[in-house]
């Protein structure tokens, strides 16, 4: 009885000075979450003053006006319209074929048992995970001598089906090893029921799976549609007109043509971020189950 | 007696396809596979055989086999080489040794749910959505000659301190940029990880009057093994490929030499030399062993 008293004194006690010690730690880590934001913050408040404002009373002077003044400039200016239409002709088709091919390799290798099973799954994950360098000479050659074999010098080289095609490639390999391991999920019975009733590999695709797969692909298109928004390598490398090229490439040639003026830099630099910004608070369930169905991406 | 059985069904499986069926999964496995080896396998060989050789890149023709001479050149005539490799391993201790165990400590404090862990978790996660060139954009607004550090320390354009520029320092600004992105990707992943872990191996923990971090090191890490193995290799993967935040500050210029921007200057272009894919071989060669080791962690049950 006293031996249960004590300890659950000891218990209390102990409870008590976890309490104070959680309550430092808690003001310890939101300390830390304010100095994690004041980047951002400090770029939207940028963004909303004149460059008048600043010039003439400094950087940390009360601003005498905040609008969206450099927000319509930055779009006019920068040409920014274009540059998103860029990214949505690259962004769109390749989160759409990346899925459907991933989906396919990841029905075949978790619905049949072929002996490849797992070396097909092995090539395809271990591929995602090579460094982008390693293939790009390779692919930039073949590109460019693709275009003068079929007279159009453009077909791939410098044009957004060429890099649309090396997102998809690439991938592939980790929308396949997501799917596929979100497929061993779904029961097996229901599979065999589809093929004892006769159903055709395609129907079993479409009309079994596709459904079933439906949460899985908008996770994994939700954080596929941001890293291929996000990647500026395969467009700077991949296309010589700059009028080609999507809005995370651009910018980076944008920061030097208008690097006096900051104000209207940040605002171009906040709508850019957007998509992204309305994608992390709107559908960031799907974005934090497609990046943790498959762990990790190298 | 099972076996034979399971061999039956097997075989009348396989005899069940139809022709249709089987030209629908060889098109099914095909066409991806086609693109996959087309864009990633073949050219990643091909790179290692142009890396022991001559080319201009013109014509096929004028391949030239040189050996190991651009090897050579790269670990014996250029400096960079050295300089690169050495900020990556600094890049490396780092991630290592900060940036990810900060992520790892993170995690663990917002699952225990703190008061206010929500927002929290929003905040360190916020800059992992962010492109790479928004995060150059953001930094160069706090580092610059005339930005918000510079002003915070009064000093006025001319005798600022140049965070890019510094060869003391530069290295460390870049870190603390790269890590504001990496320490929010390893919460997350690790949060994920922790949402795993059964809660009543934790309370019995502290039952027993094991403190936080006994509870910690002796319960809920040994218990993350996988998802450990997944953060080590992404922290080895992220510090040698290294590129797109100093390529959005340097540009190709040599200002801050990397792995990662060195394959960049020598492959980008016409002329490209082939020391260019010597280079991306050995960025290749120092990343298998995360590689294999990502690979076998995941696939361990497939393979039993």
């Amino acid at each position: 009885m006293s031996v249960d008293l004590q300890l659950a004194q000891a218990a209390a006690k102990y409870k008590n000075k976890q309490k104070i010690k959680d309550r430092f730690i808690s003001v310890f880590i939101g300390i830390f979450a304010l100095v994690w934001i004041f980047p951002i913050a400090w770029t939207i408040w940028t963004s909303l003053r004149p460059y008048k404002d600043v010039r003439a009373n400094g950087l940390f002077s009360i601003p005498e006006t905040l609008n969206f003044d450099n927000y319509s400039q930055a779009i006019s200016r920068m040409d920014l319209p274009l540059y998103f239409w860029n990214t949505a002709l690259i962004t769109v088709p390749a989160v759409f074929l990346t899925l459907f091919f991933g989906s396919l390799i990841a029905f075949v290798v978790s619905r049949y048992s072929f002996k490849w099973n797992v070396s097909l799954l092995l090539l395809f994950t271990a591929g995602n995970l090579l460094p982008a360098q390693l293939v790009f000479i390779p692919v930039f050659k073949m590109y460019v001598s693709l275009g003068k074999a079929v007279g159009m010098p453009r077909i791939l080289y410098d044009s957004p089906w060429g890099v649309v095609l090396i997102h998809v490639a690439f991938q592939m390999g980790f929308a396949t090893f997501v799917l596929s391991s979100y497929m061993k999920t779904v029961p097996k019975e229901i599979s065999e029921s589809a093929m004892v009733d006769g159903a055709s590999v395609f129907t079993h695709y479409t009309k079994v799976m596709l459904p079933l797969l439906r949460p899985a692909l908008a996770s994994l298109g939700v954080l596929m549609t941001t890293w291929i928004y996000n990647d500026f390598f395969w467009a700077l490398v991949l296309m010589s007109s700059d009028s080609k090229r999507p809005i995370t490439s651009a910018l980076g040639r944008l920061q030097g043509e208008f690097v006096t003026d900051y104000n209207l830099l940040a605002a171009g630099a906040t709508i850019a971020a957007l998509p992204t910004l309305i994608v992390f608070f709107l559908l960031r369930k799907q974005f934090v189950s497609g990046l943790t169905l498959g762990s990790t991406k190298g | 007696m099972s076996s034979t059985a399971k061999d039956i069904t097997k075989v009348s499986r396989r005899r069940a396809f139809s022709k249709a069926d089987r030209t629908t999964l060889s098109a099914f496995v095909g066409i991806p596979l086609f693109f996959h080896l087309l864009l990633v396998w073949i050219p990643a060989v091909l790179t290692i055989l142009l890396s022991f050789t001559y080319w201009s890149g013109i014509s096929i023709s004028r391949i030239k086999w040189a050996g190991l001479a651009n090897y050579k050149n790269i670990f014996f005539d250029t400096p960079a080489f050295w300089e690169a490799l050495r900020n990556n391993i600094i890049w490396l201790g780092w991630f290592g040794l900060i940036a990810t165990p900060l992520g790892i400590l993170l995690a663990y404090q917002i699952d225990r749910q703190i008061r206010g862990h929500k927002f929290y978790e929003t905040a360190y996660y916020l800059p992992v959505v962010l492109s790479l060139a928004v995060t150059g954009i953001i930094w160069n607004f706090l580092l610059r000659p005339d930005g918000f550090v510079n002003g915070l320390f009064g000093r006025d354009i001319d005798n600022a301190i140049s965070f890019f520029g510094n060869y003391d320092i530069n290295i460390y600004v870049i870190l603390t940029i790269a890590s504001w992105r990496h320490i929010g990707y390893i919460m997350l992943l690790y949060l994920a990880g922790l949402k795993s872990v059964d809660s009543a191996l934790r309370e019995a923990a502290s039952l027993d009057g094991a403190t936080e971090w006994q509870t910690f090191k002796k319960v809920i890490f040994p218990s993350m093994k996988p998802v450990n193995i997944i953060v080590i290799v992404i922290t080895i993967i992220e510090s040698l490929r290294a590129f797109d935040i100093v390529y959005i500050i340097y540009g190709s210029s040599a200002g801050f030499p990397i792995l990662g921007t060195l394959v960049f200057q020598n492959i980008a272009g016409e002329g490209a030399s082939m020391k260019g894919a010597a280079y991306a071989v050995i960025l290749f060669v120092l990343s298998i062993g995360p590689i294999i080791a990502y690979l076998r962690t995941t696939f361990k049950s497939d393979v039993q």
